[in-house]
This record gives C-alpha cells, sequence and structure tokens, in this order.
C-alpha cells in the first residue's frame, strides 16, 4: 500500500475511536508521569495529545524496534517542553516501554524533563531553544529529497515559537525550496510562558501568515480528532516530493481531558496537589469512556 | 590632515570588500577553498554546499557551479542556514555552511550550539573576513569569533595560513566527524607554507623553522607575518623559530608547550582579539603545565576596530611585520 493509500484511508468511526483511544492512554501516560516527578508541562501534554495520536498512531512510518530505519518520516519535537507528551506517544508507539515513562525528569533517566536526540531512542532532534524545530526540519526534509527518498518530515510547533524570527526564515525557506515533504504542525494553545499569547505578543492572524507565507493552511480543533485525521488527509493528498509544504494549525485546550485542569487557571507550568493526580486520571478516564460508550 | 584635505593630493586608500592581504607580487592560488571542496565533493558523493547569500563572496560559487544540484542556497537568513544544515547532516550528508564568520559566531550561535554540536554532527561551518581581513568595520570583522567558538563543546576550530593549508584541511573536516569551522581566506589566498616541507594535520601544530633566540606561535594568516618577521629579524642578528599551529581546537599543546619551555623570548601572533584566542589558548596550556613562563601577545586589542584599508589597520592594530618585528626587538631590549 503507498502512503498515499494509507492516508487516505476515510475518517471512519473505526478510525478516529482507534486514534482517540491512543489519545487517551497519551494522557493516562503523562499524568502517571507528572506525579512521579509532582510537576511537569502535564497541562500542554493533555492539550496536544490528540495531535500526537493523530502523528504516531495514524499518520507516521517507522519502525518501532529500529528507531533509525531509514525510510522512517521523521517527526520533530521542536517545543523541548512538551517532551513528556511525546514520551507517551513513544511509548503508544512502541518505541520505548511504557514502565519506563516512570523514570521522567529522573537522574540519569534516557527520559529528560526537554527533549534530547542524544538521550532517546525516537527522538530526532534536541528542542527546547524554541523556534529551531523548523529549520532543522527544511534540512531533513532537502536532505531526505536530495537522496530520493520518498520519508516526510514533519515538525511540531508550538504559537508561542512563532514569535522567533528562525520561524519565519525556515517558513521562507520551505516555500522557496517548495518542500512538498515537510508538514509542519503548530499548537495553538494560546499560551506561552509569561502569558496568554495574544498579551505576550500577538501572532494572529496565524492562518493568513501562512497562507501569505505560501503554505498549504489548514486550521482546526486540534482536539478533534475527525477534524486532525481529515486535515493530516488534506495535507497528505496535495503532499510530493516537490511542492507546496504544509501546516496544520491546531488550536488546543491545555489540560484538554480533564476538567479539573481545563477550568484552573492556564498556566504555562501548571500547579497540580499531590491528592489531585488520582482524581484527574479519573476525571480522563470516565470523560474518555463516557464519550465512547455514547 | 581631514579627508577634504587628503582628497586635494594623493589617492586615497579604500576599504574596498574584495581586499586581498596578499602582498604585491606574491603568489597566490584562486579560491582555494572552493576548488578544494570540488575535489573533495567528486571523492566523497555525502558533501553538499549551503550558503546564505554570499555564495560568491565565501568561493562557495566554484562549488555551485561544479554541482549544482549539490547546492543549496538559504538566502540571508544565517539561523536557517545552520539549522538546516544539521537537518542535512542528520539524513547522513555532509554540508559545508557559508556565511561571514560574523554572521556564524554572533547571530547563529544558539543553532550551531544545539543543532549541530550537541549531538556533534557533522556540519562544517565555513566563515569569511575572520579576524581583521575587511575594512568595513565591527559589522564585518569577527574579531573574536574564536572567542566565541571556543567554548562550544565538540567543535573544531581551524584557522589556516594560506591556499595550502585550505587545501588539505577541507578534505579533513569533511572526514572528521563533528562539527568544525574554518576561518575563510577567499579568493586570492597566498601560497606560503610549500617552501616549509609543510603538511596540514588536523589538531596539529608543526614547526616551521627553528631558532635560537625568540619563538613564535602562531595561526592563520599571521603564520605568513610570523614568517616574514622571522626573515626580517634575521637582519637584526635575531634568530626566529616558528611554530604554526593552524587547529585552534583541539589544541596540539604538546608540540607548542615544547617550543615554549625553553630560555627563548616567546610570542603568540594571531588575527583575532586577546581575548579568547589564541594567545589565551597557549596561555591556559602553559598555566596548566605549571610553567612560569612569559607569553607576549601579538593580537588586536580588546576594541571595535576602524573602518579603513586593510594596509592601513594592519599596521595601526600591529598585525603588520614592521610593528611585529618592532615589538620583538623592543621586548628583546
Amino acid at each position: 500500500m503507498t502512503a498515499t493509500q494509507e492516508t487516505m484511508t476515510a475518517t471512519t468511526t473505526e478510525r478516529v475511536d482507534s486514534v482517540s483511544a491512543a489519545a487517551y492512554r497519551i494522557r493516562h501516560h503523562a499524568l502517571t508521569m507528572g506525579e512521579v516527578q509532582g510537576q511537569g508541562y502535564v497541562g500542554q501534554a493533555l492539550g496536544a495529545a490528540d495531535m500526537l495520536a493523530a502523528v504516531y498512531a495514524d499518520q507516521l512510518r517507522f519502525q518501532a524496534e529500529d528507531p533509525h530505519w531509514e525510510q522512517r518520516d521523521r517527526f520533530l519535537l521542536s517545543t523541548g517542553h512538551y517532551a513528556i507528551g511525546h514520551y507517551a506517544a513513544l511509548a503508544e508507539a512502541g518505541i520505548i516501554p511504557v514502565e519506563e515513562l516512570d523514570t521522567y525528569g529522573s537522574d540519569d533517566s534516557r527520559l529528560p524533563m526537554s527533549g534530547m536526540s542524544t538521550y532517546t531512542p525516537g527522538m530526532e532532534i534536541s528542542g527546547g531553544s524554541l523556534g529551531h524545530g523548523l529549520t532543522i526540519a527544511v534540512g531533513m526534509a532537502l536532505g531526505l529529497r536530495h537522496q530520493g527518498s520518498r520519508a516526510r518530515v514533519y515538525n511540531f510547533l508550538s504559537d508561542g515559537e512563532l514569535d522567533e524570527g528562525s520561524t519565519w526564515e525556515a517558513a521562507m525557506g520551505a516555500h522557496h525550496h517548495q518542500l512538498g515533504n515537510l508538514t509542519a504542525m503548530v499548537d495553538i494553545n494560546a499560551l506561552q510562558a509569561d502569558g496568554k499569547t495574544d498579551t505576550v505578543l500577538r501572532t494572529e492572524p496565524v492562518t493568513e501568515k501562512w497562507e501569505s507565507f505560501g503554505w498549504y493552511t489548514q486550521r482546526v480543533d486540534g482536539n478533534n480528532m475527525a477534524e486532525l485525521l481529515q486535515a493530516f488527509d488534506n495535507a497528505a493528498a496535495q503532499a510530493a516530493a516537490v511542492g507546496r509544504p504544509s501546516v496544520i494549525l491546531c488550536d488546543t485546550k491545555v489540560g484538554r481531558g480533564v476538567p479539573l485542569l481545563e477550568d484552573r487557571e492556564k498556566a504555562h507550568f501548571m500547579r497540580i496537589e499531590e491528592h489531585e493526580w488520582q482524581l484527574c486520571r479519573e476525571q480522563l478516564t470516565a470523560g474518555y469512556e463516557g464519550k465512547a460508550s455514547r | 590632515m581631514s579627508a577634504t584635505t587628503a582628497l586635494k593630493g594623493t589617492k586615497l586608500k579604500t576599504s574596498a570588500m574584495i581586499a586581498s592581504f596578499a602582498d604585491p607580487g606574491q603568489k597566490t592560488a584562486s579560491a582555494p577553498f572552493g576548488h578544494a571542496l570540488v575535489k573533495a565533493a567528486q571523492e566523497n558523493d555525502k558533501i553538499v554546499g549551503l550558503t546564505a547569500d554570499l555564495g560568491k563572496y565565501t568561493d562557495m560559487h566554484i562549488f555551485a557551479q561544479a554541482f549544482p544540484e549539490r547546492f543549496f542556497q538559504m538566502g540571508m537568513a544565517e539561523q536557517l542556514l545552520f539549522g538546516a544544515a544539521a537537518g542535512f547532516a542528520e539524513t547522513g550528508l555532509v554540508p559545508f555552511a557559508s556565511t561571514y564568520s560574523v554572521f556564524a559566531a554572533r547571530r547563529a550561535y544558539d543553532f550551531l550550539c544545539l543543532d549541530s554540536a550537541e549531538p556533534n554532527l557533522n556540519v562544517n561551518i565555513v566563515g569569511g573576513l575572520p579576524g581583521l581581513t575587511t575594512g568595513y568595520g565591527p559589522s564585518h570583522q569577527a574579531t573574536e569569533d574564536m572567542a566565541i567558538f571556543r567554548g562550544m563543546p565538540n567543535l573544531t576550530i581551524v584557522d589556516p595560513c594560506d591556499s595550502i593549508d585550505i587545501e588539505q584541511a577541507v578534505p579533513q573536516l569533511a572526514a572528521s566527524e563533528g562539527p568544525t569551522y574554518l576561518r575563510l581566506l577567499r579568493g586570492n589566498v597566498p601560497t606560503v607554507l610549500d617552501e616549509y616541507g609543510y603538511t596540514f594535520e588536523l589538531g596539529k601544530a608543526k614547526v616551521l623553522r627553528g631558532g635560537n633566540d625568540v619563538v613564535f606561535v602562531s595561526s592563520g594568516l599571521m603564520t605568513m607575518r610570523a614568517l616574514q618577521a622571522a626573515k626580517a629579524l634575521a637582519e637584526h642578528n635575531v634568530d626566529v623559530a616558528v611554530v604554526h599551529t593552524p587547529t585552534i581546537k583541539p589544541f596540539d599543546a604538546e608540540t607548542v608547550l615544547a617550543e615554549i619551555n625553553t630560555d627563548r623570548l616567546a610570542v603568540t601572533l594571531e588575527n583575532h582579539s586577546v581575548v579568547g584566542g589564541l594567545f589565551e589558548t597557549v596561555a591556559s596550556a602553559v598555566v596548566t603545565a605549571g610553567l612560569g613562563k612569559r607569553v607576549v601577545p601579538v593580537a588586536l586589542p580588546d576594541a571595535f576596530l576602524d573602518a579603513g584599508a586593510l594596509p592601513t589597520l594592519h599596521e595601526r592594530y600591529s598585525l603588520s611585520v614592521q610593528r611585529i618585528v618592532a615589538k620583538v626587538l623592543a621586548e628583546l631590549g
């Protein structure tokens, strides 16, 4: 089956349910990891879990037992602090063992708080200094195409990273070099370190910006799996070695899936009390099972 | 004398961008980096060339003409240039990415440090106009590039003297595993070291000539000046040894310290600020080894330098042969 056929599979209920189940497990993992540390970027992981599930459970071509498989698609996590969600997705994908998630952020762990390629199997780059991911993705997409590879490059970035000038250097470069093998996904949770994005540095209108940079631009509810999968399908349908790069702008909600956290005052580094972790998991499961039974 | 007065007199010296520091009538080679990269690329099909709108000014255009399909123009966007270079290397290619040293060291540091140096990728930075090789002033003069780059783990730093150094260094940089930084000499580059039975070896210092009174430890184009100064000092009955250390990091302390640990006057010579370059590299090696030895620096001052014509500026800032000779004679009393 070709990549196009794979990704052109209709967004059937079965497919949506299957990827949503993966998103649920990623959220559950993230809460457990957060509890071990007593802190962490749990709010972001919950918000981005659907995007990560769509990538790892539906889109990405990889071999779990061989993270360096040459023909793999590349997923570049630019936002290093989202590593908690990424590790959960890597465990879901079978690239790292689920049990290892308990070591998140601990001394000598392969799973540091901020994601680094030198530490973790399946982690393609060292993110964390924001605004790097898309520049590396441009070189990777060019390098893969130059060598005749059909692999695609996905870069996960956040709306905060749109503050960085390098992101736009890369956006221009990707369009100039017609990188049809590159897909960017932007988590628009409207929150960054010092507060709400529109009070820190106004990035809107985001859609128009990407369109004017020549990208095939879609904006979706990043917590709606059917919409997400449809957007990936649309992007895949027009993907080509030489063509327009694609961006999927995903509006997400920090803490998504756990009402206790969804309603809490939004913060880059969310405080969760010791007794609340179990409650969070119960709310997550209740919400997921409630939805699944509907 | 005011500029207006000067205009009435003789023709002014200019700060032309493509100024060569070669002496009149000196043997030179044209674009040695570009030709060396083409040669290396003929033998290694993983080599690719990138630039940030400075291909013509870093001799990368020679490679672009020879291998248009292996050349990638990244635009005047140095963060993209070096982020993308890391991306190329992640796919198994061997990028050489060129811009001016000021833009690589000052503007793109974060991208070099985290995207290439931390994962130890084979990304080769090619920096034009290192030190004082342009009269354009501080925007273009990378007087502190080595100081900036020396603190970056995993990065190899090469400061070549001439066309021979560059021709021989390029394939070795391509073959070495981690990231490298080459202080590019471009255009018509002097050919000097062929007279000394010299070969470039990455990570090695070489004694180019012996001498009983003074030992020069030099890198980059200052090795050329050191050799010229040594000849001039011979006329003053001063016998000067010259040690060329084109690899600044990792530094060949063993060879250099063996030469320094004598009764001779020790002088370092570099086309770089006195802060953080060759002088401090040697000084730290000397102290670490516990040698109570004085070392005299010939280097650029810790200052933003003037704009002007290169010969004027080299004289003003002590890089000229005349200034070196005067300094050594003064030191010897």
